[in-house]
């Protein structure tokens, strides 16, 4: 019985321990980067929002109220109402999970597959590097929106036709990021204790490659949302991306910007604040995991 | 009233004002006066110059003062639906051979504008070209004149036209404001010279074209009007975005912009230039529809697509929509105003139009519980331009979320639009019919079976409806087209459920005051040679 207090306790205390630790961890990296910590409050508190938007928004994102229509910030309406009448506050708290879904979505696969194409193409070398890497510079010279322009005109729009028009301009992107750290990783001894030892390719290249391009993987990945949401904004704002009624931050601006705004400003202000808040928060944390995961910048 | 209210309430009642006195037209009307150049905007830019070929205003603004027609809308009274005047001819025919036969005489003396006579042959050869085009050549207008049997000149100054059976459909389509008449020797040179040429006999002579940005017109000093045209040419300034369109006439770059601005840019245009800007307003016939497609499920199931339509409330629609779209009046299939429309009376009779939108929704939600579909989810198909196109579909999804069905909207520009369309690759479809001439009788063509309607997207067959269209039109006896035409209208909107009408559009063009003479009509394809137009500079 005392023996399994004293685990217990013990067990606790490295809890208690590994909290601790976390937390200071945490505060280190707010300490060395303020504006990293301001960039991760922001989207901390946008995942919150979209996590919760059915409890915080204080209207039905898309029900039409043409008895309130261009009414100007008020009590009832925080942020005003737009040309419909639905609450301008209660889109923009929706409008976040459209941004953060096709954000996250487009830039973690996106990511994802740059990364194995990349690890896999340093990996092999050779004539397959080459053919790669020349396929991946005819992508890269596309502007990102040239290319979603392109991508949206063949699959047509809607949230699923963005998310996959903004994924594709990521894959070269970054596949030749990670490609050059994987071409380091390639002439350490343990790859080629590995390949010694016989393991397949793919064992190589999951097993003990692409743990060690994690970093910039991960630094790509926060680096694209902010970019993704900004495209996102961008196609809506064009009429290409998501749709009516869909609550989305660029739908919002297009929907207001040219008609009203001299007499209704608040329809295009408030989603162009979001927008352009999100997009800061994700590069100032981007900024900072980058600071953090490079060594060399971090003796600076 | 709070200030708010006050304050918000000043615009509506000067823009109430600046409508006023659009349609009372200036007091005390003055003489016309010569000179000036009018520079307007066009939202859009033809596919090609041809007008017996296009459909689209962006071809008729710019290109309308370039040619005569046979006859035309009275420009002085151009919102009647019977007021035609001659243009070429001499005077209205009286027919003859039971109605079967009509006569033209062509002015003599009119010149093209390359100094050649203008004939009777030109105006058979124009009318040719258009009801019986030849192979390698496209004529929107085909189903027009369908009653025609035949076109001919007997002499240079004698156009006769010979019908199968009496219609009252022919005299509003032969004044259609696309029919041009072309040079004959132009057509036997090349049959397709017009689309890439201009060479007509109107009011103004083709002074140049920038491509992308603008066509000009000058004074046809042998106008075969004497006295006009007023002004000493124009400049018709192609660009598609609204925000420039307002813009360019705030700055008096441009006078006018005739397709039509909504209402709240009207209300910016007024409350920024006051008095010099005059508003005038009319129905416009052009309609939005929404269109199940019968051939997939759960919408060949006539329950589903009734329950659509019970869903919509177009009377408080249309109180709520008039104040941020170009859409108004609640009508049926035919244009709002005309003998032929339903009353209000005879509208509320139909699914979807019922005074008590609860009760309508109540029949909705059992309609489709019954079909088995409570919990309905479909695509709605949609043109992506704003107005009223995108509005009205956000409307409707709104209107369709009420009795718990859930609707996404595609949008697609106008070229993949009508391929999904014309490909029946939809659920469900905004549609639309625009017509120039009201011409209720034709204008319902659009609801015909899919192989023999005018731009019928519901891929359906409905002979019994053919029928009805027929008998209409064989008839001269307008109680008798009433009776039709409302069970023509309670086929389509109700017993098979083909095709909704949500609301009818509403033209308010916001114009520079001294743009004078002009007036407005319920089509954006009318009244625009722009002869008796003026500038009281």
């Amino acid at each position: 019985m005392t023996v399994a207090t004293d685990l217990d306790t013990r067990v606790e205390l490295t809890e208690e321990r590994k909290r601790r630790s976390r937390l200071a961890a945490i505060g280190r990296f707010a300490r060395r980067n303020p504006l990293g910590a301001a960039g991760a409050v922001v989207i901390i508190v946008m995942v919150v929002v979209a996590a919760l938007a059915d409890f915080i928004a204080p209207y039905n994102p898309v029900a039409n109220a043409f008895d309130r229509m261009h009414e100007p910030p008020s009590f009832e309406n925080w942020l005003g109402t737009d040309q419909y009448g639905r609450d301008v506050f209660s889109r923009i708290v929706y409008g976040s999970r459209t941004a953060l879904l096709v954000g996250f979505a487009s830039s973690f696969v996106g990511a994802t597959f740059g990364l194995v194409l990349g690890v896999a193409s340093a990996y092999f070398g050779g004539k397959i590097d080459l053919i790669f890497q020349r396929i991946l510079d005819v992508f890269m010279a596309f502007p990102l929106i040239i290319l979603a322009l392109a991508v949206i005109a063949i699959f047509g729009t809607g949230a699923q036709n963005v998310i996959i028009a903004i994924t594709i301009p990521f894959i070269p992107r970054c596949a030749r990021v990670v490609r050059s750290s994987a071409l380091a990783i390639r002439e350490l001894p343990y790859i080629d204790a590995a390949r010694a030892n016989g393991f397949s390719h793919s064992r190589i290249i999951l097993r003990h490659m692409i743990p060690n391009v994690m970093a910039p993987f991960l630094i790509m990945i926060t680096a694209f949302v902010g970019q993704a949401i900004l495209l996102e904004a961008s196609l809506s704002y064009l009429g290409l991306g998501v749709q009516e009624p869909t609550p989305a931050w660029g739908l919002m601006l297009q929907g207001g910007a040219e008609e009203y705004a001299e007499s209704a400003p608040w329809i295009a202000i408030f989603p162009g604040i979001a927008i352009s808040l999100a997009v800061f928060g994700f590069s100032l944390f981007g900024d900072a995991l980058r600071d953090e995961f490079d060594p060399r910048l971090r003796s600076l | 009233m709070n200030l708010a209210k006050y304050l918000r309430a000043v615009p509506i009642m000067a823009v109430s004002a600046a409508v006023a006195i659009g349609f009372a037209g200036a007091p005390g009307q003055a003489a016309p006066k010569t000179g000036g150049i009018l520079n307007f905007v066009v939202p859009d830019e033809p596919p090609s110059w041809d007008g017996h070929r296009e459909t689209t205003f962006a071809l008729i603004h710019p290109f309308a003062p370039f040619y005569s027609l046979l006859i035309k809308v009275n420009p002085e009274n151009p919102s009647s639906p019977t007021d035609f005047v001659c243009d070429l001819c001499t005077e209205m025919p009286t027919p003859t051979d039971g109605g079967r036969t009509y006569t033209f005489k062509i002015k003599q003396g009119v010149k093209f504008h390359d100094g050649t006579p203008l004939t009777a042959q030109d105006v058979v050869a124009s009318y040719k070209k258009i009801i019986f085009p030849p192979e390698g050549t496209t004529s929107a207008r085909v189903a027009y004149f369908v009653m025609v049997d035949s076109v001919s000149a007997p002499d240079d100054h004698t156009v006769v036209f010979k019908l199968k059976y009496p219609s009252g459909a022919f005299i509003p389509a032969l004044a259609t404001p696309y029919n041009f008449i072309y040079s004959k020797a132009k057509l036997d040179q090349d049959i397709r010279w017009y689309e890439k040429n201009v060479m007509g006999s109107g009011p103004f002579k083709f002074a140049g074209r920038e491509a992308g940005a603008s066509v000009r017109g000058e004074r046809n000093k042998d106008y075969h009007v004497p006295g006009q045209p007023y002004l000493d040419g124009f400049e018709a300034i192609f660009s598609n975005k609204q925000a420039v369109q307002v813009q360019a006439i705030r700055g008096d770059r441009a006078a006018i912009q005739f397709r039509g601005f909504p209402p709240k840019s009207t209300e910016d245009l007024v409350n920024a230039l006051g008095k010099d800007i005059t508003v005038q307003e009319s129905d416009w016939n052009c309609v939005l529809l929404f269109t199940p497609n019968h051939k997939k499920k759960p919408f060949d199931d006539v329950r589903v697509r009734r329950a659509l339509t019970l869903a919509v409330d177009r009377w408080g629609g249309s109180q709520s929509l008039s104040r941020i779209a170009i859409v108004k009046a609640v009508g049926g299939v035919v244009f709002p105003g005309h003998p032929l429309a339903a009353t209000k009376a005879e509208l509320e009779q139909i699914p979807g139009f019922w005074p008590d939108i609860n009760k309508s929704r109540a029949e909705a939600k059992r309609l489709l519980q019954e079909a088995g579909v409570p919990g309905l989810k479909f695509e709605l198909s949609n043109r992506a331009v704003d107005q009223p196109y995108t509005i009205v579909g956000t409307w409707l999804i709104d209107q369709w979320r009420q009795i718990g069905v859930t609707v996404e909207q595609k949008m697609e520009p106008t070229g993949p639009f009508y391929a999904r369309l014309r490909s029946a690759d939809f659920d469900v479809t905004v549609d639309f019919n625009c017509q120039s001439v009201i011409n209720p009788l034709l204008d319902i063509g659009k609801f015909l079976s899919e192989d023999i309607g005018n731009e019928s997207y519901g891929a359906y067959i409905d002979r019994d409806l053919d029928k009805m269209f027929e008998a209409m039109n064989r008839t001269s006896d307008e109680a008798e087209q009433r009776k039709l035409m409302r069970q023509f209208e309670k086929r389509v909107l109700d017993e098979q459920g083909h095709s909704f009408v949500t609301l009818w559009w509403n033209r308010i063009i916001p114009h520079r005051s001294y743009v004078k003479g002009w007036k407005i009509s319920p089509s954006h394809y009318l009244n625009q040679d722009l002869a008796n137009v003026w500038l009281d500079k």
